[in-house]
């Protein structure tokens, strides 16, 4: 076989789930592992860090904060490639990925809304406001819950499947509202103060303690996604086993 | 210990109660996954693909 033939056919591999199911059991521990040192690295760093001049020690908040809402966009972000593979490509893990990743997205945007809100009290005196940001964010969430609810209300999988991916791709004009939001309205919420054209705008101290503990939760997402992938799989063959089951009993019976 | 360091107590253990019942959901939903495997193969069941392998093998 030529290489680029070699190429091609290792994608395709990918796609074939018992293929799957054999190579996750091999990353996972890995990247369980790597995401346990690189977590605990990062939380060494944010309490070793110094105390935002402004916001004191409720700047510790923002290293679990900020990863949590990146992970909640970068998780539908995710899903919405998903649902293209779906609906374009009809790749047989498409709809497995983004079914696993639903529930993984919906706890990290919770734990954004919650840790944010935490945070919110005694920064701006208030737990929650409904301003841009935090209500796109809120929008998200019950995003997730809805897509989680009708990926599993339809008994039909390759009709839950359709319809979960175009109401992924159509709630994925969220993400780049919650991202501008900042500029586009006047909210109560920081602008973007990593991702800046100018670069920025944090200081060295604290900007690694953030990037570490996002690199550190963006290990464990995926860890957990794949694992998550996986028991989908377990869960279609339980399916189609029951199905085999069922028949079997039918063709007994007189 | 101040009033602010309360509420950094608060954001990490709402995100540890929140992570670890993660982790478990995950874990646990795949345990039950695998006994189901077992239990439907213990009692003869064989899906179309590990019958194949089974008799190229």
């Amino acid at each position: 076989m030529s290489e680029t033939t070699a190429q091609p056919r290792r994608w395709l591999d990918l796609a074939n789930p018992t293929r799957f199911v054999a190579l996750a059991g091999r990353c996972i521990p890995w990247l369980a592992g790597l995401s346990a040192a690189v977590l605990a690295v990062g939380l060494w760093l944010s309490f070793a860090s110094p105390e935002d001049y402004q916001q004191g020690t409720t700047v510790r908040i923002m290293y679990i904060h900020v990863p949590f809402a990146w992970l909640s966009m970068l998780c539908y972000t995710i899903m919405a490639a998903a649902a293209l593979g779906t609906l374009v490509w009809r790749h047989p893990l498409a709809d497995v990925s983004l079914k696993a990743a639903a529930p993984i997205g919906a706890v990290f945007t919770g734990l954004a809304l919650v840790t944010g809100s935490i945070w919110g009290k005694p920064m701006w005196g208030t737990w929650w406001v409904w301003d841009a940001r935090l209500t796109s964010v809120f929008v998200l969430f019950l995003m997730y819950l809805g897509i989680i609810a009708l990926s599993r209300a339809i008994e039909d999988q390759s009709r839950a499947a359709r319809a979960t991916a175009v109401i992924t791709l159509v709630g994925f004009i969220n993400i780049p509202i919650i991202k501008f939001s900042v500029d586009w309205w006047n909210t109560l919420h920081q602008p973007a103060s990593v991702f800046r054209l100018d670069g920025p705008t944090i200081d060295a101290s604290m900007l690694w303690p953030l990037m570490v503990m996002a690199v550190g939760f963006t290990l464990l997402f995926l860890t957990l996604h794949i694992a998550a992938m996986r028991t989908e799989i377990f869960r279609r063959r339980v399916a189609a086993m029951r199905r085999i089951e069922a028949r079997r009993v039918e063709t007994r019976s007189p | 210990m101040s009033v602010h360091d309360l509420y950094v107590a608060a954001a990490y253990a709402a995100a540890t109660v929140g992570i670890v019942g993660l982790i478990v959901w995950v874990l646990a939903d795949q345990r039950a996954r695998r006994r189901e495997i077992a239990q439907l193969e213990a009692s003869g069941v064989r899906r179309r693909s590990d019958r194949n392998a089974g008799s190229r093998a």
